[in-house]
């Protein structure tokens, strides 16, 4: 199982997933410079991806909590927060992209 | 507007739960307490990311909301009589001679105190900005991201962006002093009181206001003078939207903010600190809860209240070195009871 990862400068880099994981805790466990301050809660909006289209059906309908980080941090249409996907089957091949305010500054 | 320098044993930089148990710490040895704050209520992350979250590693308190530990903490330190003043950023700290020190906010309020502890978690909160190009030359000018004074905003043509209780309560009550108000968000849903929402709905209905749906994408104007904004709405049409104020309203987030200019060492944003004291690398200035590094240090709400009690110790002594500082029980301690009330 894998997810497909967008980076800042448009590179991709294929991830290897675990069934139930969030796609957050992956892209942060790659090493991969995801700000994700408040590590899944739900109360950041910085783990926030762009996902492609072709997938978005996919996924769950976001939950109100989620809908309210993504208003405070300027969401798009196929913005999701990564920390609320959670990996499984039908996920296998996902493709997201990381929004600019999710990646870390160099410090 | 000069005000009086305000006196006390000690000023606490943050009313966090660290900070706010840290009143407690130095209470029991009689330290008088001052804490300061740029948000406009006690709890730091806990009231202002997760009120309505529980937390379940609070010894004794298998689960407990953030609002509910806040409440709990305000209430333990009820006894020392501390003193809060919120909605101020410290933006001054300096070392007096004698090794007392100065505080300067913001708001100009100034303190004199014999310790400092700063109990910052992440930084101070400040207002997220929107992601518009340009915006940063509007800046002040006719973009605000926060109502200092209502009466700057009489008879402007106003657009706020946002679906929170800022958002909603700021259109409410500008509504009446504004020539003209609108309100932007990118859906119909709103993280608000339902009581302002429909407060802003009846305003729609009374044709007093308007209320689009969408994203800004651009602005318009010239000098940092606002005339317009561009608005993707949720059909994918870019429409035009006239307005001579934006006040963007996307909640919160940490800034390590004054804290860099106070010439303390820092490591990444931290402050590094010794685990006897918890003092920086400046003699009576103090570091507890998440805004210090130490090996090993895990940025938990549980640490800090460890870190509180040993630096209230320490910050004991830098006070009042002639004090013997005798180590006591609440529970047996004649002398603790009465300071807390209860014997
Ligand atoms: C979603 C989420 C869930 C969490 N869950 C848990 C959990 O289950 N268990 C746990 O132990 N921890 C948890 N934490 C972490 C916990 O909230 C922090 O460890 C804790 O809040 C740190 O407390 P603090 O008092 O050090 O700092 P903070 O809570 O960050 O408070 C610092 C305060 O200082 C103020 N401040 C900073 N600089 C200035 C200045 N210059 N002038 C004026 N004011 C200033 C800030 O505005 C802020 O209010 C969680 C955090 C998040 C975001
Ligand atoms: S990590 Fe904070 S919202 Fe996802």
């Amino acid at each position: 199982m894998h997810i497909v990862l967008v980076d800042g400068h448009g590179a991709e880099h294929k991830l290897e997933a675990l069934e139930g994981w969030r796609v957050m805790e992956i892209i942060r466990d790659h090493g991969y410079p995801i700000v994700a301050e408040c590590g899944g809660a739900c109360a950041c909006g910085t783990c926030q991806v762009e996902v492609d289209p072709n997938w978005a059906a996919k996924l769950h309908e976001p939950r109100e909590d989620e809908l309210d980080m993504l208003d405070e941090n300027y969401g798009g249409e196929w913005s999701r927060l990564s920390c609320q996907i959670l990996m499984s089957e039908e996920l296998d091949g996902l493709r997201v992209r990381l929004a600019p305010i999710s990646v870390k500054e160099a410090a | 507007m000069t005000q009086e320098t305000i006196t006390t044993d000690v000023v606490i930089i943050g009313a966090g739960p660290v900070g706010l148990f840290a009143v407690f710490e130095l209470g029991l040895l009689d330290l008088k307490c001052h804490l300061v704050d740029i948000l406009d209520k006690p709890g730091g992350q806990c009231a202002e990311l997760y009120p309505e979250k529980p937390i379940y590693d609070i010894p004794g308190l298998p689960v407990v909301s953030g609002q509910e530990l806040t409440e709990r903490l305000m209430e333990q330190a009820a006894p020392f009589n501390p003193e809060y003043h919120y909605n101020e950023m410290v933006e001054e700290l300096r070392k007096n001679e004698d090794g007392s020190f100065h505080l300067k906010t913001d708001g100009g309020l100034t303190f004199h105190a014999k310790a400092v502890v700063i109990a910052a978690g992440g930084g101070s909160f400040q207002p997220k900005k929107p992601p518009i190009p340009g915006i940063e030359a509007y800046e002040g000018k006719s973009v605000f991201y926060s109502v200092k004074r209502m009466e700057d905003f009489r008879g402007k043509n106003i657009l706020i962006s946002g679906g929170g209780d800022s958002a909603l309560d700021w259109t409410i009550n500008l509504e009446p002093i504004a020539n003209s108000m609108q309100l932007i968000h990118r859906r119909d849903g709103f993280r608000a009181a339902p009581d302002s929402v429909n407060k802003m709905h009846a305003l729609v209905e009374e044709q007093k206001m308007k209320f689009h749906l969408g994203q800004i994408t651009e602005l318009h104007g010239d000098n940092g003078q606002l005339t317009g904004v561009s608005v993707k709405g949720n059909d994918g049409e870019i429409f035009q939207v006239e307005c001579d104020t934006l006040l963007p309203f996307f909640g919160l987030t940490m800034k390590l903010g004054p804290i860099a200019n106070w010439g303390i060492n820092l490591n990444e944003n931290l402050i590094p600190v010794d685990t006897e004291k918890f003092v920086t690398d400046a003699e009576g200035i103090y570091a507890i809860g998440d805004i210090n590094t130490y090996p090993g240090k895990l940025k938990l709400i549980l640490s800090g209240f460890h870190e509180a009690a040993l630096m209230a110790q320490a910050a004991k002594r830098y006070i009042d070195p002639e004090a013997k500082v005798t180590f006591q029980y609440t529970t047996s301690s004649t002398s603790l009871q009465k300071k807390l009330g209860v014997a």
